[in-house]
């Protein structure tokens, strides 16, 4: 027994252990992607990165990288700034209706962004009661449209980590007689930190990749990595340049990720976390509620002038759009009547779910799990970092490459009913991993020592240890992974089978009808999906039974 | 002891839980696996011959079941993404085809997979009119329908404006109709690059020169179709502050009232695109993809492409409904631009023009 070659086996079995989900995201993600990249490298047969970096040098590449950069960073520090009270007042204060209001605040998350594109503009368009702002097509309107999406990811990852945190410190911090503002910023804010940085993170990603709501939003004046990526491969077929964009996309994100890493390290990694229970509302709490109170109206907003829209008809109010649902539309606009795809879209979600949190869970595991030499947390991290690129990669190269790599047996995967699913689980795969990280991170590594010595095997210590803490927030990531599966267009619109077409499929194709029914039809269907939505969460937030919570 | 048999309970509860979901995905359906695997299954049948096209196609399911009983085909539809998605799709993987036959190419789009080596020769038992084939490639894409671009008016608003309605290209740069027109991008749409088309045949190389007059006149332009036509057309959108959008010659059909529709396309303003159909090199079913194609020229497929797909049939024997008979109307003297023309200056002209509007 040499002690000194201890950390290389360590190293060799936690790479053994991440060979499954290493070996998944090289298939679904590192081999299409490299393929679609080598598209635009090899020119008739020769290797040519000069002219692909050549691309870089262009002042119209420039202009979008930046936009695409700040635009997505102001979106996402608003996001951070409002989510932060609104994932208080939800997680921390016994408000009544918290729960309904918990699964409100994620529906915007899953609409159709053609959808929500519609909404916003009836609302800052010309005619629109906003239109005297003046913000149809301007910068301000994309960034409002990211943070409506992503504000939800913030209150959700924020609020589950809250909700689990110590009060103690907090309470010891006041009984010594620091102020509320104090205690905000020297032991709640800390003890959050990896939370609020891996949700900014990731809203970051969302934003910075987010496609159909900057084109709506955004007019086409305003072209950022992931337009500009689809329009070089799809309308101008310049493989080189959409190469050159995907490569500069990859390296900042693997930059961000490097960077986000580092600002994640837990100050103090052996915290306690109980489950403390919210507590009634008081009247210090005003500027929380209030605040909180703003952000819903904003969220709702757009919502509200959605569900008018589904009930208005050609001859008033009614029900005419949801009856329709059962059909195929105004000129028969669809080969699938509304509910059918909306079972295709639960069923569908199921397989996402199931096959992101596998993953997402083994990841979670891998990653924290407390390192013993300087070489094993490098390789941590990375693997870290690695789970987490699927999100800020164009979908457009992704569904390319799809279609290139994966046509051979064994991977002959272009037709397979699960490319859809597994798709999806790769889009909820980084969210699943950053709501359950840092949780497990904060599980205090000696308990599972004792556990150990105390004769526990290593399945038990994970039933007795790591279970009873990860419970919860593998709910709150089941309910994620759902919903961003229940609302994912983007790479479902590109591998979907046309006899099998999810909700958002089928809402973009009613939109993109002419005929008045199928406009109402779009709204209600989308209604439908964002009221199923809800009802997910809301399921979900139940399932939360306080004895299965002590398991 | 007690509490490892509860919690080994609650532990089968989940994973029963859990394998009760599973029983609703999609791993566990048949259904949707017998589809497909075998193309040349089926013993007494011809087998499964698989349609790539896009998004927007649709056939009435009496139709294709039709198809399917006659020929002893079972038709596969593969429909995803736009035009330029589908064009790329089958460019890229020429060597490997995702289907047999491949329909919504259009005549912006049909130099590339021509030129990848796509598609292979194939004449149909029908020809349809030569005026819709292509000068290059004519052997084997084969024209199945055609749907124009237009300028569009709501002539209610004008009516109670008391204005006359622009008739041409030039007149939407005309004060008189300052910040009424909204139009989709060209990069973004394909509506929008078939208008970007329409005035390069126009004004030749100082299109981007009316293109800064229209900007100056207060044109807005949005991302897709659906944004002008539901966002900001006065006709159809809720708040829309504009009456003259850019839609499709069929368009005032569908805004019939009564007896009159209460906006009309100006033909002087159209481009007109052509869908093509082909089969596929390589194809698993060449014999099937044939006998689709021949198909989709038939009356009763060609009759029933404007309700469908709100495009006109090619093949002239083909009757269109009522309502496109007195309000769908085609223009004449559409404008035109070469396919190979647009493919070899397709890039410079988006780049040119979205300097122009982003200035």
């Amino acid at each position: 027994m040499d002690g000194r070659h201890l950390p290389v086996r360590r190293i060799a079995g936690l790479l053994l252990l991440a060979l499954g989900p290493v070996l998944v995201l090289g298939v679904l993600f590192v081999l299409p992607v490299s393929g679609m990249v080598a598209q635009g490298f090899w020119v008739d047969g020769r290797f040519a990165p000069g002219e692909v970096l050549d691309v870089l040098a262009r002042p119209r590449v420039h202009r979008i990288a930046w936009f695409t950069l700040w635009s997505s960073s102001v979106a996402t520090l608003v996001a951070v700034v409002v989510g932060l009270p609104v994932a208080h007042a939800l997680h921390r204060l016994r408000l009544p209706g918290r729960s309904v209001l918990r699964a409100a605040v994620l529906v915007p998350f899953v609409l159709p962004t053609v959808v929500v594109g519609v909404a916003f503009r009836t609302l800052l368009g010309e005619g629109g009661p906003l239109g005297f702002l003046g913000l149809d097509g301007t910068p301000v309107a994309i960034i409002s449209g990211l943070v409506f999406f992503n504000v939800a990811l913030v209150v959700r990852a924020v609020g589950t980590a809250w909700e689990s945190l110590d009060p103690r410190p907090g309470e010891a911090a006041a009984a010594l007689g620091a102020t509320p503002l104090q205690v905000l910023r020297t032991v709640t804010l800390p003890a959050l930190r990896p939370a609020i940085v891996g949700a900014a993170s990731v809203v970051f990603l969302f934003c910075a990749t987010a496609f159909g709501i900057v084109l709506t939003l955004g007019g086409v004046r305003y072209g950022t990595v992931e337009t500009e990526i689809y329009l070089l491969t799809t309308t101008v077929f310049d493989l080189r340049a959409a190469a050159a964009l995907s490569v500069l996309q990859i390296v900042v994100v693997v930059a961000l990720l490097a960077v986000s890493a580092r600002l994640r390290q837990v100050p103090d990694p052996t915290a306690q976390r109980v489950v403390a229970l919210p507590r009634s509302v008081r009247r210090s709490d005003w500027p929380v509620l209030s605040a909180t109170a703003l952000v819903l109206v904003a969220v709702a907003l757009p919502l509200v002038s959605l569900v008018a829209g589904s009930f208005e008809t050609s001859g008033g109010w009614g029900l005419d759009n949801y009856r329709a649902l059962t059909t195929s539309g105004d000129n028969r606009a669809l080969l699938v009547p509304v509910t059918a795809a909306l079972a295709t879209s639960l069923r569908t979600a199921v397989d996402a779910t199931w096959m992101s949190l596998l993953v997402g869970l083994l990841v979670a595991a891998l990653v924290t799990r407390r390192s013993h030499s300087v070489a094993e947390r490098r390789v941590r991290s990375v693997l870290d970092g690695f789970f987490m690129l699927p999100l800020g990669v164009s979908a457009v190269t992704l569904g390319f490459g799809f279609l290139i790599t994966l046509d051979q047996p064994p991977l002959d995967l272009r037709d397979s009913p699960l490319l859809v699913p597994m798709a999806q689980a790769l889009v909820a795969l980084p969210l699943v991993v950053r709501t359950l990280a840092p949780v497990l991170g904060a599980i205090d590594d000696r308990q599972r020592q004792a556990a150990a010595s105390l004769g526990a095997s290593p399945a038990r210590t994970l039933l007795t240890v790591d279970l009873p803490v990860v419970w919860k927030p593998m709910l709150a990531a089941s309910g994620f992974a759902f919903a961003v599966s229940l609302g994912e267009f983007g790479a479902t619109s590109f591998l979907a089978r046309d006899d099998t077409p999810t909700l958002p499929v089928v809402i973009y194709r009613l939109i993109g009808n002419p005929g008045e029914l199928n406009y109402g039809m779009a709204l209600a269907a989308s209604v439908v999906l964002a009221a199923t939505t809800a009802c997910v969460m809301l399921a979900v937030e139940r399932l939360r039974v306080p004895s299965l919570g002590a398991l | 002891m007690k509490h490892a048999c509860v919690r080994a309970a609650k532990l089968v509860s989940v994973a029963l839980a859990a394998l009760s979901l599973a029983g609703c995905s999609l791993a566990t359906s048949g259904q949707e696996d017998d589809r497909g695997t075998e193309p040349q299954g089926q013993p007494g049948t011809g087998g499964t011959v698989v349609l790539a096209t896009h998004e927007s196609f649709a056939l009435p399911k009496k139709l294709i079941r039709q198809f399917e009983d006659e020929s002893g085909y079972t038709l596969e539809v593969r429909a995803s993404g736009d035009a330029g998605t589908l064009a790329t799709k089958l460019s890229l993987t020429a060597d490997n085809p995702i289907a047999d036959a491949a329909y919504g190419i259009d005549n912006t789009f049909a130099s590339r997979p021509l030129g990848e080596g796509v598609f292979a020769e194939f004449a149909p038992t029908t020809t349809p009119p030569a005026a819709y084939a292509l000068a290059d490639g004519a052997d084997r894409l084969v024209p199945i329908d055609s749907a124009s671009v237009c300028v569009n008016v709501d002539s209610a608003w004008f009516g109670a404006e008391k204005l006359d309605p622009p008739t041409t290209l030039a007149d939407l740069a005309d004060p008189a109709y300052r910040d009424l027109l909204v139009t989709p991008g060209a990069s973004t749409s394909s509506v929008g690059m078939a208008f970007l088309l329409a005035t390069v045949a126009e004004y030749g190389d100082a299109w981007p020169d009316y293109w800064t007059d229209l900007l100056a006149n207060g044109t807005k332009v949005v991302d897709g179709w659906e944004d002008a036509y539901y966002g900001d057309f006065t006709s159809t959108a809720k708040a829309g502050t504009r009456p003259i959008v850019v839609s499709y010659d069929s368009s005032p059909a569908f805004t019939v009232s009564g007896e009159e529709s209460t906006t009309a396309a100006l033909l002087d303003t159209c481009f007109r695109q052509v869908e093509y159909a082909g089969v596929l090199e390589g194809a698993a079913n060449p014999a099937g993809a044939e006998a689709l194609i021949d198909w989709m020229l038939s009356d009763a497929v060609q009759s029933a492409l404007p309700e469908s797909m709100y495009v006109f049939p090619v093949v002239e024997t083909a009757t269109v409904p009522k309502d496109w008979a007195r309000f769908a109307i085609r223009p004449e003297t559409p404008y035109e631009v070469a396919p190979d023309e647009i493919a070899a200056n397709r890039e410079q002209w988006l780049t040119q023009w979205m300097d122009v509007i982003s200035r």
